[in-house]
């Protein structure tokens, strides 16, 4: 149902009424921004001196340096949350009992509990274990964020995966069994490309949770660009007033940019799947799943998985 | 198990905390997400394109960057000394509002179009259509998402703990910090959640299944 459904093409009273609504609308949203900007102006926030701060060079670097940390955790904890989360979907799958609870009992276990607290006791992990485990300085920071990103987005993406492999139309495995395939021939060669491709927008979408979710460092004291952020902002005084306001305005610029770059990116993949007149159905971008880094931890059966148009 | 047994006020007082931001949020997220969904299918374009902003714009932030905003810049504009609860709350159910919101259009579009189509007909304007005709009927289809979204609220609410507030992972930090072994401290954590996430998802699957009727 288009939005249009909703209401009647505007007759000329409409149209009046309608443009009433939109100067009324306009105006109150308008009347909020003035609100907080005169706020602010009173306060003294939007000062230039204060926002000259974003020009200065070393301010640059460091947002700079926090942004490639940022992209650094994000990289390593999506490469190993993807092979985990295949490990996890295909343990799931597997044949053997012990290895499908075993891989059940691990994804419903660290998709229940909050990230934060798995990091932070991750964290506390690796601090009292610190020179059994050889790590130094920041690693042992950059280790809790990247592991505690990877069990919980890797439980999340073996959701995503096993639901696309279910979605893969019987056909498929039963023909590449008569063909005299193995089990691990047919998951490697045969389910898990189709599953992939069919999940994609929402893997993606899924690693845009897990790019939101490198600033919980901020928590654990790891110098990513958000602590990086909180920190210059404490200790940057312009005119004795601290900083976070133009700070915290770049940050959340590049934090959108950067993951409405990585949303594109899935809904193209989307598009271009939809167009496409053979294989298997593109799942939605899909809000179902990114839906709050969440879905219900108890029933992952109700993962939806794409909607198969192929079949008749 | 000496841990639980021995600090069972501060887990109570974590778990209240808890449960409290949840719901307080849950009800700011629910009444926000639902105007908004209103701005976005509303025939007044500005309204449509605030709401598209609003969805963009907060589904595309950190909530740990929102926590930030909520607690150093709110008080600017607003009056200094909130409580951390009331800020935790508004950046919790900012948030979740986006979220709410596109479940809320995503239930709106599957009601059946001969139903939006009957109440015009009969001469309803947009907001009688969508108070009394779409809205109730995508109600069925949006109890789903919303228990995730929630149960993901829940989850959420801990980064609260990290801003001065009472609840789980608080207790889980002053815990620690007083040196009991992290191993069950995050265990019975984890267990409070989980009775939480129980919780909701059991009650929305009672309201999916009293509001199920046959098509």
């Amino acid at each position: 149902m288009t939005a249009s459904v909703l209401y009647d093409a505007p007759g000329p009273k409409a149209k009046v009424r309608n443009r009433l609504y939109a100067v009324g609308g306009s105006l109150a949203i308008l009347a909020l921004l003035v609100f907080a900007v005169l706020r602010l102006d009173a306060k003294g926030q939007l000062n230039p001196e204060l926002w000259d701060i974003l020009n200065y060079a070393n301010v640059r670097t460091n947002i700079l340096n926090g942004v490639l940390t940022t992209l650094q955790v994000f990289a390593v904890a999506a490469v190993l949350s993807l092979v985990l989360g295949v490990l996890l979907a295909v343990g799931r799958l597997s044949d053997h009992k012990p290895i499908r609870w075993l891989a059940t009992g691990f994804i419903e276990l660290f998709r229940a509990i909050p990230l934060l607290i798995t990091i932070y006791a991750l964290w506390v992990l690796f601090l009292s274990y610190q020179s059994e485990l050889g790590f130094t300085g920041e690693g042992t920071q950059f280790w809790a964020l990247v592991i505690g990103l990877t069990v919980y987005n890797g439980s999340v993406q073996a959701e995503v995966l096993r639901a696309g492999i279910n979605s893969v139309s019987k056909g498929q495995r039963e023909a590449a069994y008569a063909i005299g395939m193995r089990k691990t021939q047919v998951m490697t060669t045969i389910l898990m490309p189709q599953a992939i491709r069919a999940m994609l927008p929402t893997i993606i979408s899924q690693l845009v949770v897990t790019l939101k979710d490198t600033s919980l460092g901020f928590v654990i004291t790891y110098e990513e660009l958000l602590y990086t952020l909180r920190l210059m902002a404490q200790n940057t005084t312009i005119n004795e007033q601290d900083t976070y306001l133009p700070l915290i305005v770049a940050g959340g610029v590049i934090y959108v940019a950067m993951c409405l770059a990585l949303s594109s990116l899935a809904t193209w993949i989307e598009r271009r799947g939809r167009r496409a007149k053979t294989g298997i159905a593109v799942a939605e971008a899909g809000q179902a799943l990114t839906a709050g880094d969440a879905m219900a931890p108890i029933d992952g059966a109700t993962t939806p998985g794409p909607v198969d148009k192929t079949k008749e | 198990m000496n841990v639980l047994l021995d600090h069972l006020p501060e887990f109570r007082d974590g778990f209240l905390g808890t449960l409290a931001l949840t719901a307080a949020s849950a009800a700011l997220a629910l009444i926000l997400g639902v105007l908004i969904a209103g701005f976005r299918v509303s025939p007044v374009p500005p309204l449509r394109a605030f709401g598209t902003a609003w969805v963009t714009l907060l589904r595309n932030t950190p909530l740990t960057l929102l926590f930030l905003v909520a607690f150093f810049v709110v008080p600017l504009i607003l009056f200094p000394g909130v409580s951390p609860f009331v800020l935790a709350t508004l950046a919790l159910g900012f948030y979740t509002s986006s979220f709410v919101c596109e479940a809320v259009r995503s239930g709106i579009s599957t009601v059946p179009l001969g139903q939006a189509e009957a109440a015009r007909s009969i001469g309803m304007t947009f907001m009688q259509t969508l108070r009394m005709i779409v809205l109730p009927q995508a109600t069925r289809t949006v109890i789903p998402p919303l228990s995730s979204i929630f149960i993901a609220l829940t989850k959420n609410s801990a980064i609260a703990g990290a801003f001065s507030n009472t609840e789980l992972f608080n207790v889980s930090k002053l815990l620690s910090d007083k040196g009991f072994a992290i191993g069950w401290i995050f265990l019975w954590i984890a267990l409070a959640y989980l009775v939480i996430t129980f919780t909701i998802s059991g009650i929305f699957r009672l309201l999916e299944r009293r509001l199920e009727v046959a098509r």
